[in-house]
Parts: C-alpha cells; sequence; structure tokens
C-alpha cells in the first residue's frame, strides 16, 4: 500500500537525515517507528506527505508516486494521509469543531471553508468522531481549554475526518502523561482497527511501542537498523539502534494486572 | 579576566579588569565633554533675551486665554467630527492596504523573498519616514484642501505602521499548526484563512486600535496645512491671535484624545 524507495534527505546544512530507506507497509498494518533523537523519524515521515521535500528516492501510496506530484496532485494526495503530532497542532483560537472540520479543507473549496459552511454529511462526521473520541461535550470550546489528552483526541478527530487510508502519527504521546499516552495509543490504534487504516507511528517509548503495534521499525543516523515484530527488540537490538544501555527494565513484559487495572479504570 | 588570581590565597572577582574600568571610565568622559560642548554651541545660536523675556510673555498669552471663549465650541462640533472621521477611515484605508503588504513582506508568507519582499519592504520604510503632515501637505497641492486629502494622508502615513507590526506578527506564528493544516490538503489561502490568520488576528486588532488611537492625535493638526478637520480652526485662532478660542480648541483636542487613548485601551484589554 505504501513503499519508500531509496528515500533520502540531506538538509541544506549538509545532514543527511535519511539514508535510502526503503520500507513496505500493507495495507492495515500500524507500525511503530522508533529510534534515537536526530535519526530521521521526524523526518521519514514529513517526506511521506511531502511537508519536507525528500531529496531523492520515491514514495509510492497506492500505486501512485507522490513524489512526482504536482501541488494539486499532492494536496489530492494528503487528503489520504492523516498527520498526528506531538503537540498536537491544533489551531489554538480555533473551536474544536473548527479544528475537526479544518480536516476537511482539502475537499471543500476556500470560500465554503472560509465562511464555515461546511456540507452537512461533514457536520455529521464530524459529530460523529467527537463522539467516539469522547468529546461531544466540547464541541464548541476553543482548542486553548482543553487538556492535552483531549487536544490529541482533537487531533485524532481532525486527522480521521479527512477519510484516510494512512496515518502519519508523529511522537503522539511525548507530551503526555504515562496514562493518558496509553489510551491515547489505544485510541489510535483500535481507530486504524476499525476503518482497517495503516499507520506509521514515530514513538520514543519503545515499551509503549511493544504494547500496541504489530511492527517495528528501528532508524538509526537515517537508516533502518532493524524491521520485525516487537517481540524481537532484544538487549542487543535496541543496543544497535540506540546505543549501549541497559535494556532490560525497557523490554520487560507488561503485567497482566496492571493492564486489566488500567482498563477498568478507563 | 573578572576572576583575579591570588597565589596561594582565595581567588578574588571583580566584573571588570583595570584596563575595561580605564575604557569604561574614558568613554565617560569623552561622552560629558560632548554634552557640555553642544551645550555651549546651542547657548551661542540662542537669543537668551527672549529666553529670559519668555515667563512674562506665557503670562501674558496664559492671560488672554482664560477664560476659553466657551460660546466658540458651536463652530467647533463639525471640525472635530471632520478630525474623527479622518482618522477613522484614514486608519481602515491603511489596513486594507497594510494587510496585503504585510504578508508579501513576511518571511514566511512572501511569495518571492528576492523581488516581492523588498518591494514590500521598501512601501513600509517609505510611507513610515515621511511625517503625515508633509503627506497632506504634498495632498493638498495634489486633490486640493479639505477632509479628502487628509484622509489619504493618514492612510498613507500608517500603511507602514500597520504592515511592520503585522508582518513581524505574522513571522512569529507557531509554524506547527501552519504544519497541520497544510497536511490537510489544504490549498495556499486556505492555509491563511485557517492556520495564520487566527494567530494573528489578536495582533491585527490591538495594531488597529493602536494606530486608530495614534492617528487621531495626528489629524488634528493636518488642518494647519489645509487639509480639514479641527486643525484649521486652529490655524485660524493663532492668526488672529484669538488666545480665548485656541484655548478652546486645544481642551477639545485634549478631551477627544482621552477618549480615544480610553476608549483603544479597553479594546486591547477585551483582546489579550
Amino acid at each position: 500500500m505504501l513503499e519508500l524507495k531509496k528515500l533520502t534527505k540531506t538538509y541544506a546544512t549538509g545532514d543527511q537525515a535519511l539514508k535510502a530507506v526503503e520500507v513496505e507497509i500493507p495495507a492495515g498494518q500500524v507500525l511503530a517507528l522508533i529510534g534515537p533523537s536526530g535519526a530521521g523519524k521526524s523526518t521519514l515521515i514529513r517526506c511521506i506527505n511531502r511537508l519536507v521535500e525528500p531529496t531523492s528516492g520515491s514514495v509510492i501510496l497506492n500505486g501512485e508516486n507522490i513524489t512526482k506530484l504536482s501541488s494539486s496532485g499532492l494536496r489530492r494526495a494528503r487528503r489520504t494521509m492523516g498527520m498526528i503530532f506531538q503537540e498536537y497542532a491544533l489551531v489554538e483560537r480555533l473551536t474544536v469543531m473548527e479544528n475537526v472540520l479544518s480536516g476537511r479543507l482539502g475537499y471543500v473549496g476556500f470560500w465554503r471553508a472560509f465562511l464555515r459552511k461546511y456540507p452537512q454529511s461533514d457536520i455529521d462526521e464530524a459529530y460523529r468522531l467527537l463522539d467516539r473520541v469522547g468529546l461531544l461535550a466540547m464541541a464548541d470550546k476553543r482548542a486553548d481549554e482543553l487538556s492535552g489528552g483531549q487536544r490529541q483526541r482533537v487531533g485524532i478527530a481532525r486527522a480521521l475526518i479527512q477519510d484516510p487510508k494512512l496515518l502519519l502519527v508523529d511522537e503522539p504521546t511525548a507530551s503526555l502523561d504515562p496514562k493518558t499516552s496509553r489510551q491515547i495509543m489505544r485510541l489510535i490504534c483500535e481507530l486504524c482497527a476499525e476503518r482497517g487504516l495503516a499507520a506509521i507511528i514515530n514513538i520514543h517509548d519503545v515499551a509503549l511501542a511493544q504494547m500496541f503495534v504489530q511492527r517495528v521499525i528501528g532508524l538509526q543516523l537515517g537508516a533502518v537498523q532493524f524491521d520485525g515484530p516487537p517481540d524481537g527488540l532484544t538487549p542487543e537490538v535496541l543496543t544497535a539502534i540506540y546505543g549501549e544501555e541497559d535494556w532490560q527494565a525497557t523490554i520487560e513484559e507488561v503485567d497482566e494486572d496492571d493492564l486489566e487495572n488500567e482498563s477498568a479504570a478507563a | 579576566m573578572p576572576v583575579v588570581q591570588n597565589h596561594g590565597g582565595p581567588n578574588g572577582w571583580k566584573l571588570h579588569t583595570t584596563r575595561q574600568s580605564m575604557v569604561r571610565w574614558f568613554c565617560w568622559l569623552l561622552g560629558v565633554a560632548i554634552f557640555l560642548y553642544c551645550w555651549n554651541v546651542i547657548s551661542e545660536a540662542t537669543t537668551w533675551f527672549f529666553v529670559w523675556d519668555s515667563p512674562r510673555i506665557a503670562g501674558d498669552i496664559g492671560g488672554r486665554a482664560m477664560p476659553p471663549k466657551w460660546e466658540y465650541i458651536d463652530k467647533l462640533w463639525e471640525p472635530i467630527w471632520d478630525t474623527l472621521n479622518m482618522a477613522t477611515l484614514g486608519t481602515i484605508l491603511a489596513l486594507i492596504m497594510a494587510v496585503p503588504v504585510a504578508f508579501l513582506a513576511a518571511r514566511n508568507t512572501t511569495p518571492n523573498a528576492y523581488i516581492i519582499r523588498p518591494i514590500a519592504l521598501f512601501i513600509i520604510v517609505a510611507t513610515r519616514s515621511i511625517n503625515s503632515l508633509i503627506w497632506a501637505l504634498l495632498l493638498v497641492a495634489i486633490i486640493g484642501p479639505g477632509v479628502l486629502a487628509g484622509t489619504v494622508a493618514i492612510a498613507i502615513r500608517s500603511i507602514g505602521f500597520c504592515a511592520k507590526l503585522l508582518y513581524e506578527a505574522i513571522e512569529e506564528i507557531d509554524v506547527k499548526q501552519v504544519e497541520a493544516v497544510t497536511a490537510t490538503g489544504a490549498s495556499r489561502w486556505q492555509v491563511m484563512a485557517y492556520a495564520i490568520v487566527p494567530q494573528i488576528a489578536p495582533a491585527f486588532a490591538g495594531i488597529s486600535v493602536f494606530r486608530w488611537d495614534i492617528n487621531i492625535r495626528e489629524s488634528t493638526v493636518l488642518g494647519l496645512v489645509g487639509a480639514g478637520g479641527i486643525g484649521l480652526q486652529l490655524q485660524g485662532s493663532l492668526n488672529t491671535l484669538a488666545w480665548n478660542q485656541v484655548a478652546l480648541i486645544l481642551l477639545v483636542i485634549l478631551v477627544a484624545v482621552v477618549i480615544s487613548e480610553w476608549v483603544s485601551a479597553k479594546v486591547r484589554g477585551a483582546i489579550i
């Protein structure tokens, strides 16, 4: 479904953020991208929807080469890729509803968007999604009145209303507390399963990634260092990705009790 | 080297080295010497007789100005209304022109950093560097005396001010919000409307009211060069040495400015 072929990005400063990355992702697969800071995780997902222009290589989404698209073609392709951000990146001074509806910008014309005259079907879908992420009562609140976890839920609703085939998720839990982090990760993975979406999730928290995803890719200095199932992350592999450290605590299996308690609380 | 090494003893600390202290002391000396020299030059160019005489003259004019000629107010309602209109319409016109200039001048929204941005910056500098009184002089010559010349003078003078503050606000926006809206597949204009405009709206409102407040003060004097408003009455009264009318006009201007300050403070308080 998504294929990255020899994807390379060299910044103007000469830093090579991605070195001929080759990845293939089938439809519906949720994938975690791990690696130390500066390994190129953010650059990789931004190269997929060309928020960052790749230097060379290609991104093939459903048979279409994204890197070759004109600007209008790119806008059409971006509609099929929802993006979720580390610090939510909501438009702070707009309401929750406006933020969610902004996910439809690729589908409506300028004046409709400017005058907030969205089609009824979009509005229905926005309410459905807000209900799904548990924020129906917040629709009229301004985005900056919400807590971190709530904002990220709005971010998720904004990505999903695009009706995407693929989610690009950049550190969704980095600014959240541990419990909210799990809830957000669970919500993202549930929604992906419900809708059969593929997702690439950049994440620092290796244990959290192991809990939720089917596949892990480890990046190191812009190159793929590991590609396999989550339980393939042995101390040796983590050392290869991150460097020498005591990894035993990180990859320890999560207690069943702990999980049950948590789902009872949630 | 602020750290003073004492062999054997504890290390001392001074803010400046001896050399730095000397340089500073010398700079102060130079500054005082230049000030005294300038004072001397100004003193030689002053006719001290007039200066010594000034308290008496001021007292004389003050005496003639008091009490203000209250009944003259009937002739001031219309000019003060004109003045307010010049300031308000001038500000609105300026904002209409300043917004596109600001977007062309901001590094993150300009379509072309090598040709269009310098042009926009030039417009900002050019309109800002010429005083509104001079714009009014020019415009009175071009479009004739009256309120229109004053309004256009206010508008032109304000473009640079508004555009400069606005483009600085545009350059300071949070790029992540722009990135997020772009990622939905939004067009350039949609990104502007959804990610940039909401972020600069408070700055825009603040700048508008601030400039309107300044323009009320500027428009009171434009009449001096024939551009309409209360300045026309001021000039007439000054020329005929009708000091009690001048006193009333100054009072009216003061009240108008105080009211405009109060309004702009209220509006800015409501936004922030």
